[in-house]
């Protein structure tokens, strides 16, 4: 179905219910529990981990299929993001060109640091990729201020010309982006007895988004692309010599996965019209790396579930304070919950990238195939098991 | 009889040593030439300079006419020169049959195509075409089979097919029976004669196995020290005095 075998579509299938069900599900305690801290159910969170699901998937295409792990993919993020705005300053409000142009200027700035970096493979690819990166922050910061609205970011304001539909100047407030005036903030609020669910408009189109660009990339995978893709990764060399010329296939799958990172930065406007130079910053590189190995690189679906499990980690965990750690072990004798809070303290709260870092730690060093090939790993040994 | 291959006073230099000194071959179309030679007499370097892995200092190496020096490997190979390569180059982490459809895919769309939306079991031509070469090198069990997985035999019998399923003009094998059981080598070299026999490709072979060679050759070339010292039929190679200096008499 749909051009794909039986595995792929009832994947495809499988992360349909997730997304669409995603407000559902991730509101599992109800209102006012314990555990509410745990609830990932709001739009801002779950918009989150649909943008970054779609930069992960755009940066596994290269990093996951080639092998050429790019360190300055937040550039074209950045770039994206930058587009975007400015199509909602100058164009219209509605958050289609924003979202079209941010992947176009993406995909044309991903194929000038491509044909550059790309004369390089291994450790010195990913220095130019970083350079670039490093190089476009600065400049997004200092001397570009007139188009990045330097250290203070671009954003949307009174003044706009906005040429489709009117400057905002005469009804003396700032349009919400919207999609043909559905306000992307917009939500749908159902209480089901204690728990309370959130549907937004603005998730909704990064689900519609991520489920074509998601199909797209299985396309890629299972293709005579995608295979000469996987060719580079094993035996480059050997690849000349069959009468492939490399380079055109790294630099294809470079600009894809650059128009991938557009697209989320377009997408990240489009849900709040705001754009800094901090988004291009190498940490954000970085973590678009941590986020497919984690999920596991290589495989379809893993760098949507890496994306998942940083933000929330980032997130949720970030959250959890000693107030809170106290009142979780207010069961326990006194001295004990004290040991307790003093215990869990550095892995929450601000010391959330110490779970995380383990975390990964443990990922990278028992299941190098990331999540995804763990798992995979392990039902293939239990079926293996059981037809004995 | 037309040159299907013709080496002029190729050098190749490597810092104090000659590797090739002023090789000269002329290689007749829909033959088979081998050339054989002690260790270290470069021919693999002159394999080499074929297919644009090396570039020799001076000399001109025309295939049908067209020069092959200077370009690039994917461009050779596109003019239909493949090469089957002494040390298993295969890609590893790929199943077997994808290991011969690149070269299937390659030989049908040229250096880069962008059908990054076409499923690759739509491919069915190009499928049939990999497998049936499989097949005649006995190896239609092992389709789905990891490259990285088999064994040493195998992998060299993978290489051949990657080579074979291109149809090449040209068709370069260094010592393509090394490793292999006798019987392995017996069935490459009936692979071989048939192949030669039926679709005429030119063939220049690299072997150390004189088994093999005697089998096959229509004509031998021998290199020592770099120097073609001989090029002639296989039954007036065997009494020739200067090869048998060459390989007896202690060429160093």
């Amino acid at each position: 179905m749909l051009g794909l075998n039986r595995n792929d579509f009832l994947m495809l299938l499988f992360v349909f219910v997730l997304v669409a069900a995603a407000p559902i599900f991730l509101n599992p305690f109800p209102e006012g529990s314990t555990f509410a801290q745990f609830n990932a159910g709001y739009p801002d969170l779950m918009q989150r981990f649909l943008i970054f699901g779609i930069f992960a998937i755009g940066f596994n295409i290269l990093f996951g299929l080639t092998g050429y792990l790019s360190f300055g993919h937040a550039a074209f993020l950045g770039a994206g993001s930058y587009a975007g705005v400015w199509m909602l300053k100058l164009l219209t409000i509605n958050v289609i060109p924003a979202i079209v142009v941010s992947t176009i200027v993406a995909g044309v700035f991903s194929l000038m640091i491509g044909y550059i970096s790309l004369r390089r493979s291994g450790i010195y690819f990913s220095i130019l990729t970083l350079a670039f990166a490093q190089m476009s922050f600065a400049l997004a910061a200092s001397v570009l201020t007139p188009i990045t609205g330097g250290e203070t970011g671009l954003q949307t304001t009174l003044s706009d010309p906005r040429i489709l539909d009117g400057a905002a100047a005469g009804t003396g407030n700032i349009p919400a982006p919207s999609l043909f005036g559905l306000e992307m903030g917009h939500s749908w609020k159902v209480a089901v007895g204690d728990w309370l669910w959130t549907f937004n408009v603005g998730y909704y189109l990064c689900a519609f988004v991520l489920m074509i660009v998601f199909y797209i990339s299985i396309r890629i995978f299972r293709s005579p692309f995608g295979m000469m893709l996987k060719a580079i990764k094993s035996n480059n060399e050997r690849l000349s010599y069959t009468g492939i010329s490399p380079r055109p296939y790294t630099l294809a799958a470079f600009v894809i996965s650059g128009m991938y990172a557009g697209l989320a930065g377009g997408l990240m406007v489009s849900m709040d019209p705001l754009a800094g130079a901090e988004r291009m910053q190498w940490t954000a590189s970085g973590e678009v790396v941590l986020m497919t190995i984690l999920g596991g690189v290589g495989t379809v679906v893993g760098p949507v579930l890496g994306a998942g499990i940083i933000k929330y980690f980032e997130n949720i965990f970030s959250k959890i304070n000693d107030g809170l750690l106290e009142q979780w072990f207010a069961f326990m004798p006194d001295g004990l919950a004290d040991f307790m809070v003093t215990i869990v303290h550095p892995f929450v709260g601000k010391g959330w990238h110490l779970s995380l870092g383990l975390m990964f730690m443990l990922v990278v060093i028992f299941l190098p195939g990331g999540l995804v090939g763990g798992v995979t790993g392990l039902f293939r040994r239990l079926f293996r098991r059981r037809s004995h | 009889m037309t040159v299907a291959l013709e080496v002029k006073g190729v050098n190749k230099r490597f810092g104090g040593l000659q590797a090739l000194n002023d090789v000269n071959l002329l290689v007749d179309e829909g033959r088979i030439h081998a050339i054989i030679g002690p260790n270290g007499a470069g021919k693999s370097t002159l394999l080499n300079c074929f297919v644009g892995k090396l570039k020799p200092d001076s000399g001109t190496v025309l295939f049908n006419g067209q020069n092959l020096i200077g370009r690039l490997p994917h461009q050779i190979n596109q003019a239909g020169v493949s090469r089957v390569f002494q040390t298993p180059e295969i890609f590893s982490d790929l199943t077997v049959l994808e290991n011969v459809m690149i070269p299937a895919l390659a030989h049908r769309d040229g250096i880069f195509e962008l059908n990054a939306l076409r499923p690759l079991r739509r491919e069915t031509d190009i499928r049939t075409k990999a497998v049936d070469v499989l097949e005649d090198l006995g190896m239609e069990d092992k389709l789905d089979m990891t490259a990285a997985s088999m064994s040493r035999g195998d992998k060299r019998r993978l290489e051949m097919a990657m080579g074979l399923v291109q149809e090449p003009k040209l068709l370069l094998l260094d010592e393509p029976t090394a490793g292999m059981s006798r019987a392995d080598t017996n069935n490459t070299i009936d692979v071989l004669k048939h192949i030669g026999d039926s679709r005429g490709i030119t063939m220049i072979i690299i072997e150390h196995d004189m088994h093999v060679v005697f089998s096959l050759a229509d004509k031998i070339s021998v290199l020592a020290q770099g120097t073609v010292i001989a090029e002639d039929i296989p039954q007036n190679i065997k009494g020739n005095p200067k090869v048998q200096e060459a390989y007896l008499g202690g060429a160093h």
